[in-house]
């Protein structure tokens, strides 16, 4: 299994092509409070940081899959980028616009470009309407009239997400939930949007559904060259869409890597932690659960998010900088950017801050030896290497980014190193 | 109805007049229909398995297949909350123990529940009552089958939330469930539902409603408490992961039946009937390589009202017109034993099977 | 918990203080703006001038408008003082103003009757609950069974009816037909077996149109509870159904049913109008309704502060005892 890892890393960078598309989406600091109110006179006394300062970008054509478990901010930031929901700070821009706070009028043209998929297909949809006017009714809202007439394109959308178009007149509790969700896609792919935003498109579906349609928007991201955004807590099918994807812990990015990269060499520690607890489909290794991460405890709450790190009072490597200083997300490797003073898979960040908090030692209580060893092992091998590198002439650094371009030198090492150890 | 019973007789084992409990739980094919004003539901039509103690039998399936009703009937709780005249019919025989529980006592199986056998819910925030502590909630499930005094039972009741590890136990007591995080609440549930220490646990759906992270402490938790319980245990769920972690058995439900059974590592290695090669070709694994496609099974879940005739999966098989004579569209499938302890409803050949899943699905996966 | 009690007193008050400016503005403003005028409706018709004039001084009718706002607070808060026309009346707290055809203070008139409808009010609540929710668990238990069907067409009847008929039926069968009771309002001070008599009917009649509405809310509430998860948990720890029934179900059936009853108990003490007409019951109803038929204003502003101030308080009441019932209210 290892070697197939390590053959299959260059072939699947090569075909990935990160800096195709230009960027259709900029988002800046991006920002949501939302305010508690309390006491006789309901002051606000504090606010729940939903999302608490977000960078990133989606280039045209790409597919930016968001993970992170419930309370992360992960849909909230679905509505703002689609601006379902004000931004309380920070930036949004698409095609270069600032989107941050343009109202219901200005954000009509908006609308056209951008669209989204929800989760549940059994509220979503208005069950008084025909399926004929759910689909058709963005032309409406547009004003748009489409080329042989709103019936002839909505039938035309019905056969593209594969339902019958004869079906037009149909209400959406004659469809089973898979169909609805189709139902759904439809009508958002009805103005020919440029981004589409799908907040848990398929967790409400059964898993034979679900397949279904993680392939319908495979297809129909070929065909029409669609950009998504895929927002859901489940990591294998996020894994599945994804070129790139974003990890949110508690409001905050905490990794933003390449899906290969972030898959097989996790950084943060959550990342690892995040992939590591879930339940693999495979009864042989039932018995093999040391590489299993437990976390302890649940979230903390986004009202009062924990200082520094966010993850500091859960996470097995914390020492004190991780409780003052909140570390910035940063690209460690090319395709990978990392919010972390201790990563994993690579060079310490903070070296010199050694001590455990107690929090992290009653943490690492629930992490196997063999995990901790290992990932020991790494950082000290990437260390080293990250070293080497340093002392080399400009040409290696010259070359390390046309490594860059197709495969990344260091995942390669590390994966190297890794194997190693479960040898 | 009538016909149905004369084939479904006829599943897995032999049924009827045998009354020879060899198993700590056993059920013979079970039905429990529930008439709507659409029609009969069939929910479960035709159920056999056994389960040992300390043994966890995994039962996947998707919505409507059936699975949940199983675990209703299996505790009584079918007809619960069914009041009027529509009320559901159940059929077949359910031995736990020695006892059977469908020609039982009602009130004695109702003293069976919670304490020989106990439930775990899906959901705990709207499983536990919104108006008690959970405290409150759990000293009263101890206290319906043992005779102490509120004292007592709640010290039992500490020491079952330390158990299942809520920190704090005797201060947590006292909240409320929606004082509670996901993962705690579902902790407490686990805590009410073993207080008794029942002999057979069913989880329905333990996990789904809680985070990957929190999963993995419960999946751990239910693993170490049955080691030390040393109970039976069957979850129901559609998540494969989720059974692999935990079940020696796994039984695949489609439609109100079992369309295959048999210990994990076959049904995950060599599964014999296409709607398993189905589900395990339509999840995404983290374990594999990226796969290009998943493959999908085509169509919907049937309708429990109108199941197609035939194999129920026929219309979404693949295989369908492989055998002769159109059978799947005609005959139902029995359980016919494919390995040891192995059992698939097909009507392909074995041989056929072998080869398809050999050759066709397993490289794909 | 406290902070959630502080709260809702403190809304309450703001209500009241609402309330009390509306009634102003509805009873005196709106008249002047249309052209009535009050003083007129005080003396009658064929006053001389003068006698006018000095109405209109002690009722202030002159001042500015925030004058008179302040005079009618100080008024109910602390009593005021009617000064004009060549003589001084003290009105102590809390002041209401005189009667306009009987010139007697509001206040006694109102604490003469209060009694009355509130002892129709409570008595129909105590006999509308057992009966309603008796009823609605009973039909919900028993769902399409004919005892069911049966309770849920006598509801309808219930709701529909008007209490006029169903009183005048009433009065006609068991008073005057078969002559059981002795239909007349008998105060309690006098004699028990007569006021109870007296209020026998009026009871059943008030009670049987909320007794419907009840059962019906109970029924729909206790249906969809019982298919509640925690409900399923319940039977899941073996606990009987009785207890099942009685104890985890009916306490979230409760939550619905009284906010309902703070409401209703709040606007009948504000006078049951019908059922006091309908039975010539000298509550706050028969009150109003004969000001409204006299034009007497100052009892038509008192019971309306009255029924107001009923309303809010039932409604207190309410809070308070969902947030004992339900612990999730005491957070939020």
């Amino acid at each position: 299994m290892s070697d197939e890892k390590a053959v299959t890393i260059p072939a699947q960078s090569e075909g990935e092509d990160r800096t195709g598309g230009e960027v259709l989406l900029k988002v800046t600091g991006l920002q949501k409070h939302f305010p508690i109110k309390k006491g006789l006179l309901q002051r606000q006394v504090g606010a729940v940081h939903a999302v608490d300062g977000l960078d990133f970008e989606v280039r045209s054509g790409e597919t930016l899959g968001v993970v992170g478990e419930s309370g992360c901010g992960k849909s909230t930031m679905g509505r703002l980028i689609t601006r379902l929901l004000e931004p309380t700070g920070g930036k949004v821009e698409f095609q270069g616009k600032d989107i941050t706070h343009l109202g219901v009028a200005g954000m009509r043209p908006l609308r056209r470009d951008v669209q989204m998929i929800f989760q549940d297909p059994y509220s979503s949809l208005n069950p008084r309407h025909t399926i004929g006017t759910i689909i058709g009714a963005p032309f409406k809202l547009q004003g748009v009239e489409p080329e042989g007439g709103i019936k002839k394109e909505v039938q035309r959308l019905l056969s593209v997400v594969g339902l019958n178009p004869e079906h037009y007149n149909r209400y959406p509790h004659e469809f089973s939930g898979g169909q609805r969700q189709r139902i759904g896609i439809a009508r958002a792919l009805a103005l020919n949007p440029k981004l589409v935003v799908a907040d848990e498109p398929v967790s409400a579906l059964d898993v034979s559904i679900q397949a279904q349609v993680v392939n319908l928007l495979d297809d129909l991201q070929e065909e029409l060259g669609l950009t998504y955004v895929i927002i859901a807590h489940d990591l294998s099918v996020v894994r599945h869409v994804s070129d790139r994807i974003a990890v949110m812990y508690l409001g905050k990015i905490v990794e933003l890597a390449d899906r290969d990269l972030l898959y097989k060499s996790p950084m943060h520690p959550y990342t690892k932690a995040l992939m590591s607890a879930v339940p693999i489909p495979d009864p042989r290794r039932k018995n093999a659960k040391s590489e299993r991460i437990l976390l302890k405890g649940d979230v903390p709450s986004p009202i009062s998010p924990p200082s520094g790190c966010r993850f500091h009072t859960r996470c097995w490597k914390a020492t004190e900088i991780c409780k003052t200083t909140e570390p910035k997300l940063i690209e460690l490797r090319p395709g990978q950017q990392v919010a972390c003073h201790h990563p994993e898979n690579f060079a310490d960040q903070a070296p010199q801050d050694t001590v455990l908090l107690t929090a992290a030692k009653e943490a690492a209580e629930l992490v196997a030896d063999e995990v901790l060893a290992e990932s020991a092992e790494t950082s000290a091998a990437v260390a080293a290497e990250v070293e080497a590198a340093a002392e080399a002439a400009e040409e290696v650094e010259a070359a390390a980014e046309t490594e860059a371009a197709k495969g990344t030198k260091a995942p390669k090492e590390t994966q190297v190193t890794k194997e190693a150890d479960e040898k | 109805m009538t016909e149905l019973s004369k084939t479904g007789a006829a599943v897995g084992e032999p049924t009827g007049a045998s009354p020879a409990p060899t198993s700590f739980l056993e059920v013979r094919d079970l039905k429990v229909h529930f008439p709507t004003d659409d029609g009969l539901v069939k929910s479960v039509d035709g159920l056999s398995f056994q389960l040992e103690k300390g043994k966890t039998l995994g039962i996947v399936g998707e919505s409507g297949s059936g699975k949940s009703v199983t675990s209703l009937g299996i505790m009584g709780l079918h007809t619960a909350g069914q009041y009027g005249k529509r009320k559901a019919q159940i059929s077949g025989e359910i031995w736990l123990d020695g006892t059977e529980l469908l020609s039982a006592d009602p009130d004695h199986v109702r003293k069976l529940r919670g304490r020989e056998m106990a439930m775990i819910f899906q959901d705990p925030l709207s499983a536990l009552h919104p108006y008690y502590t959970i405290g409150q909630q759990i000293v009263e499930a101890y206290r319906i089958h043992h005779d102490v005094d509120k004292k007592t039972a709640r010290r039992r009741a500490v020491e079952m939330l330390d158990r299942v590890g809520i920190p704090q136990p005797d201060k947590r007591v006292d909240n409320y469930p929606h004082e509670f995080s996901g993962g705690m609440r579902q902790r407490a549930m686990i805590a009410m539902s073993l207080v008794n220490n029942p002999e057979l646990l069913i989880a329905d759906e333990p996990t789904t409603a809680l985070d990957v992270t929190v999963q993995a402490q419960i999946l751990d938790l239910i693993r170490d408490l049955q080691k030390e319980f040393g109970s039976a245990v069957i979850v129901i769920t559609h998540d494969l992961g989720v059974v692999a972690e935990l079940a020696d058995d796994i039984l695949v439900m489609y439609g109100g039946r079992c369309v295959e059974r048999g210990p994990a590592e076959k049904v995950f290695y060599e599964p014999r009937h296409p709607y398993t090669w189905g589900l395990l070709g339509s999840m995404p694994r983290l374990d594999r390589e990226q796969q290009e496609r998943l493959i999908p099974v085509k169509g919907s879940p049937p309708s429990l009202i109108n199941v197609p005739s035939g194999c129920a999966f026929n219309p979404r098989c693949p295989y369908a017109d492989l055998p002769k004579d159109d059978v799947t569209r005609t005959v139902r499938p029995e359980l016919a034993e494919v390995g040891s302890r192995h059992w698939a409803a097909c009507h392909l050949s074995k041989e056929q099977r072998e080869r398809i899943w050999t050759e066709e699905i397993a490289p794909k996966l | 918990m406290l902070a959630y009690l502080i709260r809702r007193l403190f809304a309450a008050a703001v209500m009241l203080v609402v309330i009390i400016m509306v009634v102003f503005g509805i009873f005196f403003l709106v008249p002047k703006w249309a052209g009535v005028d009050i003083a007129l409706s005080f003396v009658g018709k064929q006053a001389d001038p003068a006698a006018i004039e000095g109405v209109r001084q002690k009722l202030g009718l002159g001042d500015p408008i925030y004058a008179q706002v302040w005079e009618f607070f100080k008024g109910i808060f602390a009593g005021r003082t009617y000064t004009g026309g060549g003589d001084t009346i003290h009105c102590s707290a809390p002041c209401f103003g005189y009667s306009f055809r009987s010139e007697q203070a509001v206040w006694p008139v109102l604490t003469d009757r209060f009694p009355v409808t509130l002892g129709l009010a409570l008595g129909a609540a105590v006999l509308w609950l057992v009966l309603g929710v008796a009823a609605g668990v009973l039909s919900a238990l028993k769902r399409g069974s004919l005892w069911d069907r049966g309770a849920m067409v006598v509801a309808l009847a219930g709701v529909s009816l008007p209490i006029y008929f169903t009183g005048m039926l009433s009065l006609a069968i068991f008073a005057y037909g078969l002559n059981w009771i002795d239909a007349q309002y008998v105060p309690l001070e006098d004699s028990f077996g007569g006021w109870f008599g007296g209020m026998i009917l009026p009871w059943i009649t008030l009670a049987f149109l909320y007794a419907a509405m009840y059962a019906r809310i109970t029924r729909a509430t206790m249906m969809e509870i019982l298919g509640e998860d925690y409900i399923r948990t319940a039977r899941a720890k073996g606990l009987k159904e009785q207890t099942v029934i009685g104890k985890h179900a009916m306490r979230s059936t409760m939550t619905p049913i009284l906010t309902m009853l703070g409401m209703d108990l709040g606007a009948l003490i504000g006078g049951a109008i019908l059922t006091e007409s309908t039975f010539n019951l000298p509550g706050l109803g028969r009150a109003v309704l004969d000001a409204i038929r006299n034009q007497d204003l100052p009892i038509i502003v008192g019971v309306t502060l009255i029924t107001s101030l009923a309303v809010l308080f039932a409604n207190l009441v309410v809070d308070i005892l969902y947030a004992v019932i339900d612990p999730r209210v005491r957070l939020s």
